[in-house]
């Protein structure tokens, strides 16, 4: 059984028929050819998939494709400004946060979506109070970017990436 | 002594030169080609453990439309060499292994051969079957020889006779379980058969770790010469070994291509798939007997290893071998026995043998530690041996003993301070150590071409795959040196069986066997065209033999260094800190090799306190997915160092350098153990370090 459905994604506007089983992640890759979230488990257990939907972040594995008409979405490849890379994404090349590089688009995203958490106030299960202004510590990105499993290793630089970004 | 190379651009921390690709997510892994007319392949695996499949009702299956194909082993195109079990997909009835491939679906949409795969009826005669290993069954064997050839078993001195006299003794056994490699990308192939020159021709884009290496294994299982196989991966998702080598889904990607009426087929594994396709490491029981003097100076070594093996193909993973030379004992004795099981085909996961073998070492000289009361540190250094007491040849270097030094100094290592001695709040706080060490490796036979360009330029073309090492980075690098002009000026194409032959990105061997087939090249060019060649003069060199290796010992070192902090209440272990120093010769580029090291200590650590596939009796593997096999994440990793020595080894390749991708991992998990034993008293013997071991 195939829907109709509109979307946005990476600031361009896409109408397409899609089988009402397709995943959101399936329907960039697959149907858009748009390969910036990676499939790593497809079961929201890894985070390589994770991008913005209407600017938070999102396992885009676990939603389905249909259930996303009308939405916003932001893949990795999107979030350049024309040459410019965005501020994560040139942290984590400059603090060498990736290695395989198949984790890093949903590292980024995820860290992209965490910062606006961050701005907005989010406490974590790490903040000890829950009221305040969050401090970016270390703990506190460790604990929050917990969703994005890299097996290469490359969590420390990640993390300085972060906070670097974090920073600016 | 190799000729060494004027270093500028080696030893310079370079940035990734593909990291805008990847964070943008713009770098094409295998599936992620475009490929005209595409379809989509999906497998059914074996829900047996051992048995035949008496009948396969693919009715339903092809009912849901869009279904071009249910390849069985009725139908499916023979295979020309069914000698490799693992390789021989869908030759016969027989099923040796519970998630085994019994039937392929292609389809028009992933959707629908995803759904048509769960609607095909397979029918089975069950047979009795094996999956648990027993260290104590009468079936174990003394396989030929242990990955990749070294003996079995060995015997210097009597050791029998030194344990009895030994003042100190140490006789305890380890174990490690199941572990996946897990590399973020599951396996995938995308396959199509054309033809080319008259001939028929196989096309693979694959997630592999070696181009030529699938090449060869491919070709003759289809009646190919090789140069009808042509295999591309410009980017690869993580190996670890468990892409060293091709395992079954790409056999099933090139059959199942063979069915779809000429169209590529796009094969991806899910990643439950991976688990029991991918490969995995043995399960281990190893008994490790020390006898020490007065001094703790060993005069005994006895490890003895038994591990499981796939009835389907056997895999003997060498986790003895590094203990014939880790330390000075006169009487020592090292064997490996098997036992063969109706379970999934073992492979390579990093540091095959030196990473379980390690952890029952380097726990074992802990517990003579205590034994002897000789600080751990110490007890390595007096035990550090002057030359490879297995083949007698002298080291090309050994600074094992800097390495314990510096990182000693480096981690505030502390003297005399008991077990159980230190708290903070709820966390018993304790230190570990531990020492690594890995081979130097050479894979031979590698090949390259260096063109020269306009502009002072050069085209530089070798096989070789960038799995997440950096190759693609480095290998530029030493190309330049070996030029004579700034990396800027080299144009460097790897990762298809077009260019060079190249070996597999395993072993820490690619530096080494790449890199020195790109220095002989470039000399070529410099010998036959000078200083100022010809745009379009081209050399190829072939990676010389290094005689060095056959008169010197050459192995990389290092030291691990563990703060542990166990919850005095629940026994969760926490590692906030970890410092490790390494020997491994010239560091070629700073920034990718602490990232690679990094990497390793990541992946021992995630060892130590996380990874455990369990292979219950009736052959599955239940928690075959990231949530149930749990690797490190953010939150799991605390403050990681990662130093090393600034050297050079002459001996090693026209660089000085040393395998990087392996030894960070060597000896992590034992130094965790050990820290864990210094906070509560506890001494745990097998991995992984979990609460329920530790708690009470």
């Amino acid at each position: 059984m195939e829907a109709d459905l509109t979307w946005r994604v990476d600031g361009v506007e896409h109408t397409l028929a899609v089988d009402t089983r397709t995943t959101v992640l399936d329907a960039l890759r697959d149907r858009l050819g748009n390969t910036s979230p990676k499939k790593g488990c497809d079961h929201g257990q890894c985070g390589a998939c994770t991008v913005l939907v209407d600017g938070r972040r999102q396992l885009s594995c676990l939603g389905l494709a249909v259930a996303h008409d009308g939405s916003e979405i932001t893949t990795a490849a999107g979030l350049v400004d024309g040459d410019e890379l965005h501020p994560v994404q040139q942290a984590f090349v400059d603090h060498d946060g990736l290695q395989c590089g198949y984790c890093t688009p949903g590292q980024v995203c995820s860290a992209v979506g965490m910062l606006d958490e961050v701005k907005a106030g989010h406490p974590s299960a790490v903040s000890d109070d829950l009221e305040a202004d969050v401090e970016l510590d270390e703990d506190e990105i460790r604990e929050r970017m917990s969703g994005n499993l890299c097996r290469c290793g490359a969590y420390s630089n990640i993390v300085a990436a972060i906070e670097e970004a974090a920073r600016a | 002594m190799t000729q060494q190379l004027d270093t500028t651009e080696i030893g310079a921390a370079r940035g990734r030169v593909d990291a805008r690709a990847k964070v943008t997510g713009t770098a094409p892994y295998a599936y992620e080609h475009h490929v005209d007319q595409a379809t989509y392949g999906h497998l059914v695996l074996s829900s047996i453990a051992r048995g035949r499949v008496t009948a396969i009702d693919a009715t339903e299956a092809f009912a849901q439309g869009g279904v071009h194909a249910v390849v069985t082993h009725e139908n499916a195109h023979r295979l020309a060499d069914v000698s490799d079990g693992e390789l021989a997909v869908l030759q016969s009835d027989r099923v040796g292994f519970r998630g085994q491939i019994v039937a392929i679906v292609v389809a028009e949409d992933p959707e629908t051969a995803r759904e048509a795969a769960r609607l095909v009826q397979v029918t089975y005669d069950e047979e009795p079957h094996e999956s648990v290993l027993d260290a104590d069954s009468p079936d174990l064997y003394a396989p030929d020889q242990v990955n990749p050839a070294f003996e079995t078993d060995t015997d210097e001195g009597d050791v029998e006779a030194a344990l009895a006299e030994a003042a100190f003794t140490v006789d305890a056994v380890y174990e490690t379980p199941v572990q996946h490699n897990s590399p973020m990308e599951p396996h995938q192939t995308v396959a199509t058969w054309d033809h080319h020159d008259g001939r028929d021709r196989l096309v693979l884009l694959d997630s592999t770790q070696g181009v030529h290496p699938v090449r060869q294994t491919l070709a003759p299982l289809f009646a190919l010469d090789p140069q009808q196989v042509t295999v591309e991966a410009p980017f690869v998702g993580g190996g670890f070994g468990s892409k060293g080598m091709p395992h079954a889904n790409v056999v099933a990607a090139a059959i199942a291509a063979k069915h779809s009426g000429g169209r590529p087929v796009k094969l991806p594994l899910t990643r439950q798939q991976t688990f029991t396709l991918g490969g995995h490491r043995t399960p281990t029981v190893q008994r490790v007997r020390l006898g020490a003097d007065a001094d703790g100076r060993l005069d005994a070594t006895w490890h003895e290893v038994v591990e499981h093996t796939s009835r389907v193909k056997e895999f003997a993973e060498q986790t003895a071998v590094a203990t014939r030379l880790m330390y000075d004992s006169p009487n020592r004795r090292t064997s490996h026995r098997l036992h063969a099981l109706d379970v999934p085909v073992a492979s390579w996961m990093r540091a095959p043998g030196e990473a379980p073998g390690s952890f029952a070492l380097e726990v074992a000289m802990d517990e003579l530690a205590v034994a002897t009361g000789v600080d751990p540190v110490e007890l390595r250094v007096r035990n550090d041996p002057a030359s490879d007491p297995e083949s007698g040849h002298p080291w090309s270097q050994r600074h094992l003993v800097e390495c314990l030094r510096e990182g000693a100094e480096r981690f505030g290592w502390q003297t005399g301070v008991p077990p159980r001695s230190r708290r903070e709040g709820r966390w018993l706080v304790g230190q570990g150590v531990a020492s690594a060490t890995y081979p130097l490796n050479v894979m031979p036979g590698n090949e390259a071409e260096v063109e020269a360009l306009d502009g002072g330029r050069y085209a530089v073309r070798i096989g070789a795959v960038d799995i997440g090492t950096g190759a693609r980075t480095i290998l530029g690098q030493i190309a330049a040196d070996a030029l004579g002009c700034p990396v800027g000026a080299v144009e460097l194409s790897i990762g298809d069986t077009s260019l060079p032959f190249a070996t597999v990105a395993g072993g820490s061997a690619g530096t080494t066997s790449w890199g020195s087939a790109i220095v002989a090249a470039a000399r070529a060019l410099r010998d036959e065209h000078g200083a100022s060649p010809a745009v379009g003069a081209v050399a190829r060199g072939v990676q010389p033999e290094n005689p060095d290796t056959e008169q010197y010992s050459i192995h990389s070192f290092g030291a691990h260094f563990v703060e542990a902090h166990v919850d005095a209440h629940t026994g969760e272990v926490r590692v906030p800190r970890m410092v490790s120093v390494f020997s491994a010769g010239r560091i070629i580029n700073p920034t990718t090799a602490r990232s690679q090291l990094l990497g390793g200590m990541v992946m021992g650590l995630s060892a130590a306190l996380h990874e455990e596939t369990v292979i219950d009796p009736s052959g599955r593997m239940p928690n075959h997915d990231l949530a149930q096999y749990h690797v490190a994440s953010h939150a799991d990793i605390g403050h990681l160092e990662a130093h090393w020595l600034d050297e050079v080894d002459e001996h090693a390749n026209p660089m000085g350098s040393k395998g990087i991708g392996e030894i960070g991992i060597v000896g992590a998990a034992a130094a965790v153990a050990n820290a864990t034993f210094d906070a509560t008293g506890v001494r745990v013997r097998s991995l992984p370090l979990t609460a329920d071991k530790l708690g009470g």
